[in-house]
């Protein structure tokens, strides 16, 4: 059995919710969604199908010409299916944190800011919530500023927000109906027990749930033999960490 | 008649007045950190960074140097290099203003000061903290009778006008008109900017405008008050197409401005070797 390295599990895990996709767009500080779009977009070019990946911090796998704002134009217009937030904190109704801990006012520990998530979040109809770390500090009851809302009223466009939530302990999807989480899968050494104790707020759980896929050789050749050089043009640290190359 | 003006350096340095309103382009856009250096040096005071969307090593070095009293950005960090530990400190302290904003609107807000209008609307946003902290811009319901939805709130954003851009350019023609490539982010700092000045790598003995191909590629001389060349003008940031960045020394910085005993080794040697 081949070794996989957390990362990879992650990216493949990933990948898996971006089939269906036409357009998959990466923004920043994003190396793990950045190489499941261009796995995915490698897998559909040998099924003969076309996948656009637009990778905000790579001028090789980027379509755009008008500058930043053309992101936030796409995105507005429909034209990006998917596309990938983070968070300090994030919460069970799905709110997200980018900029801080602490009262706003007097912010105890400052982060780098809200980036374009404040309108990506309306926009994009699916959102894949990642972020690696999952702990009480992360996944929290309630985000102590929220850089983008998990829901919104009836009468502000909207055709876009949180359909899924991937840890590196586990995967969750979104309830829009009922503003919640609900747990599908957890990291082959996690236990259910654990995931709840390291969860901040409270969620669903799926009558199934899985553990996460273990990708085949054939993706992971892929990825080591192909992706890992592509990511390693806009995210030289993470590819050397993770591939040596 | 030589259609721009050529600078030195210090005389673009010259140009930036205490309290300015300044453009600060993204990583990705030609960050003008030569410029930066002597800025710094200068002791420029009180300056508003208003970055289009983002700013790495060139905000954090300016606020941790004491010359900036307020930021407007939607995110300021090192990107793979973790937080920028001079914006995170100063922030925790109250010692500079943040006006948290989001990409779109810092565009918006440029892109304003391009039609000349009072304001542009944003889709978004609304129902966030940063729109709640942000007392300068305005909902108002959807007036419109055949576009957009019915009693849909929607975001005002005010028009912003820079008082100086300063960024950093593959090359400009024999005509001053500077090549920005797919950077379009650039001409619109530019067109939303009292004055505008540029660091380049060379200047070309060519005219962009022959080629339909290169004229594409074109900030048009008109909006440019002054040109300096500056080899390596951006380092350690990447100039696109040109040069990568200095990843071993931005991690450097990092590491170093950890502190401020650390940042202050670390630019003593930046500023003056």
């Amino acid at each position: 059995m081949i070794e996989l390295k957390r990362e990879e599990l992650l990216i493949s895990e990933l990948a898996d919710l971006l089939v269906n996709d036409k357009h998959i767009a990466v923004g920043a500080a994003s190396p793990i969604p950045g190489a499941a779009a261009l796995l995915v977009k490698e897998e559909a070019k040998l099924q003969n199908n076309r996948l656009r990946v637009t990778i905000l911090h790579s001028n090789k796998y980027n379509n755009f010409t008008d500058g930043a704002r053309e992101l936030f134009d796409c995105a507005a217009q429909g034209r990006i299916d998917t596309f990938f937030l983070g968070g300090v904190q994030i919460d069970g109704e799905a709110n997200i944190n980018l900029v801080g801990t602490g009262s706003y006012e007097k912010i105890q520990k400052r982060f780098p800011g809200s980036f374009g998530s404040a309108l990506m979040y309306f926009v994009v109809p699916q959102i894949i919530l990642f972020r690696e770390e999952h702990s009480p500090r992360t996944l929290v009851d309630q985000v102590d500023f929220i850089s983008a809302p998990g829901f919104s009223d009836e009468n502000i466009f909207r055709p876009g927000g949180p359909k899924f939530l991937l840890t590196n302990r586990a995967l969750f999807k979104f309830n829009k109906q009922k503003k919640r989480f609900c747990l599908l899968k957890i990291h082959n050494n996690e236990s259910l027990e654990n995931i709840i104790k390291l969860t901040g707020f409270k969620f669903d759980i799926h009558d199934k749930i899985t553990n996460m896929s273990i990708p085949n050789k054939t993706r992971i050749d892929i990825l080591r033999n192909k992706i890992s050089y592509m990511v390693s043009e806009f995210y030289p640290e993470f590819a050397d960490r993770i591939w040596g190359v | 008649m030589k259609q721009f003006d050529e600078l030195s350096l210090l005389e673009i340095v010259d140009e930036v007045k205490d309290g300015d309103l300044i453009g600060i382009p993204a990583d990705y856009s030609g960050v003008p950190m030569e410029f930066t250096k002597e800025l710094i040096k200068k002791g420029v005071k009180d300056l508003k960074l208003y970055c289009l969307p983002l700013t790495t090593i060139q905000g954090d070095m300016l606020i941790g140097s004491g010359c900036v009293s307020e930021v407007e950005a939607a995110a300021v960090t090192l990107g793979e290099f973790g937080l920028a530990p001079r914006f995170s400190e100063a922030v925790e302290s109250g010692k500079i203003i943040i006006k948290d904003s989001t990409c779109p609107a810092l565009h918006a807000q440029l892109q304003a000061t391009e039609k000349s209008v009072p304001f542009m609307p944003l889709r978004g946003v609304i129902g966030s903290d940063i729109q709640k902290y942000r007392k300068d811009w305005q909902i108002i319901e959807n007036p419109m009778k055949f576009s957009g939805n019915k009693n849909e709130p929607i975001l005002l954003l005010p028009a912003v006008q820079l008082d100086i851009l300063i960024f950093h350019a593959p090359c400009v023609d024999k005509n001053g008109n500077i090549q920005i490539g797919r950077r379009r982010e650039l001409a619109t700092l530019a067109h939303a900017s009292k004055n505008v000045f540029v660091t380049t790598e060379r200047i070309l003995d060519i005219d962009l405008f022959d080629d339909e191909l290169s004229a594409a590629t074109c900030l048009p001389a008109l909006y440019i008050d002054g040109i300096s060349v500056v080899k390596n003008g951006a380092w350690p940031c990447a100039l696109p197409g040109v040069y990568g960045a200095d990843n071993d020394e931005i991690k450097k910085y990092s590491i170093a401005a950890k502190t401020q005993k650390g940042f202050e080794d670390y630019m003593k040697n930046y500023l003056y070797n």
